[in-house]
């Protein structure tokens, strides 16, 4: 784990995302203090991330944006509740991103029919697109790597659940297998990539 | 030990429902190896999308920067003078916020646990000059009542007087709305409409008068939306009280 450089403050549940975590903590620490250049900073540190990810689970560039855009007001306003010693800057900030794009999907969903779900599922992704505009980082290819030595069954849950947004009963149904043979594969999963990843307490 | 703790990759991806989501939470506050373990796998979860970054358009900065510019990072959370933060108060297990079994069937149990009970009214009011809102639904000589037992979720009673106009809803260990989310009332038209009735306060035990006319409503719904609420139900009831069981 000497690749991971630590958090500052001692103790982290977890390890910084892209390797400059001091600097984001540091960022958002100073945005609390109502410093919005910092908070400008953090975001151009960021975005491409909380973007990606948005739009990457709700699909439509225009939800992506807006749900991108209400993550960082959120993360602003309660950038005075972040504590470093409980995770990365990056982390925190993405599990924000990450549940407001779940509760797009979900809520576009309950108000309209099931047949956006059949669209959604089999759109296809322009993962050129993707590839070409995303960051070529070292820390990309790392994550791709440790993903790809997961077990098929494991990387599909865990895509499913992470990207494609939906709770692990839809993904035992969506791919036929008891809930707890799909709560096992996502946990297992997810320890896996942990551990390949060095993020550990 | 349970099945709760295999839920931490389910959680830190955000892929429970509203109710397990809730109860997980509870689990959450008492267990600190599912706490660590969740921060780890939100961790983790977060550097997947850095296979996924695409940058966003220009003017999604500007945006976001003219919102932060309109309002104040929240205040920061104190720390309570005296005995330490409470989360965590794992020597005196307080039965109500108490280690919860998973149940799997919970949300049926919803259904199942449906009754209808007669309200006695308490007896004449004429001593009584002062009642509340809720008071005086509940001790209306119309008053009827349907009773929930939601499991492991808590217990909940509709009373509603048409006379009165009004519906009161009193919940007893009723578990929290998970963290950002709120639950919120419904009147159910005789036209199958959801007619918002207002928010519940975040409370175990409480009564609630709900917001507008209940004389028409065949049903009251509880359903978790995000905070504040919403004007159309955004997920299907936790709870539904059919008023026209109603004894």
């Amino acid at each position: 784990m000497d690749h991971v450089r630590p958090v500052p403050d001692g103790a982290p549940q977890g390890v910084p995302s892209g390797g400059d975590s001091p600097r984001l903590a540091d960022l958002l620490h100073r945005s609390a203090l109502g410093d919005e250049s910092a908070f400008a900073e953090f975001y151009d540190a960021t975005s491409a991330r909380a973007y990606g990810l948005a739009l990457r689970v709700v699909r439509n560039p225009a939800h992506a944006e807006e749900v991108t855009q209400e993550a960082y007001l959120d993360a602003w306003r309660s950038s005075t509740r972040f504590d470093p010693a409980r995770g990365s800057a990056a982390g925190w900030l993405l599990t924000i991103v990450h549940r407001k794009a779940v509760d797009r999907v979900r809520s576009v969903e309950a108000a309209s029919s099931r047949d956006e779900t059949w669209n959604r599922e089999s759109m296809p992704v322009d993962h050129d697109q993707t590839a070409e505009a995303a960051h070529a980082s070292l820390e990309a290819a790392r994550v791709r790597s440790a993903v790809a030595t997961l077990t098929d069954v494991q990387r599909q849950a865990v895509e499913l659940t992470y990207f494609g947004g939906y709770t692990h009963t839809e993904v035992a149904t969506l791919l036929d297998v008891p809930l707890g043979t799909a709560k096992t594969r996502i946990r297992d999963g997810m320890i896996r990539l942990r551990d390949l990843m060095g993020v550990a307490s | 030990m349970s099945d709760l703790h295999k839920l931490t990759g389910a959680y830190a991806m955000d892929a429970l429902d509203e109710l397990e989501r809730a109860r997980f939470e509870q689990h959450l506050a008492q267990c600190d190896d599912c706490r660590a373990e969740v921060a780890e796998l939100r961790e983790t979860a977060a550097l997947l999308s850095e296979t996924v970054a695409v940058p966003p358009p220009t003017s999604l900065r500007e945006s976001v920067l003219a919102g932060i510019s309109q309002v104040r990072p929240l205040a920061p959370e104190v720390p309570a003078p005296g005995p330490a933060p409470a989360p965590v108060r794992s020597e005196h297990p307080d039965r109500r916020r108490g280690w919860m079994p998973f149940l799997v069937a919970a949300a049926l149990a919803i259904f199942v646990g449906l009754g209808a009970m007669i309200v006695a009214p308490w007896a004449d009011d004429d001593e009584v000059p002062r009642l509340t809102a809720a008071e005086q639904v509940l001790q209306a000589p119309d008053a009827e009542e349907v009773f929930l037992d939601l499991g492991e979720a808590g217990r909940a009673t509709v009373v509603r007087s048409k006379s009165q106009d009004k519906a009161v809803i009193t919940t007893e260990d009723m578990v929290s709305a998970p963290e950002g989310k709120d639950y919120e009332l419904w009147f159910m038209s005789p036209e199958e409409e959801f007619v918002a009735a207002g928010l519940m306060p975040d409370a175990p035990d409480q009564t609630v008068v709900l917001d507008g006319s209940a004389a028409e409503a065949v049903a009251v719904g509880i359903t978790v939306e995000p905070e504040g609420g919403s004007d159309q139900p955004t997920s299907d009831p936790i709870a539904l009280f059919d008023l026209t069981e109603a004894t």
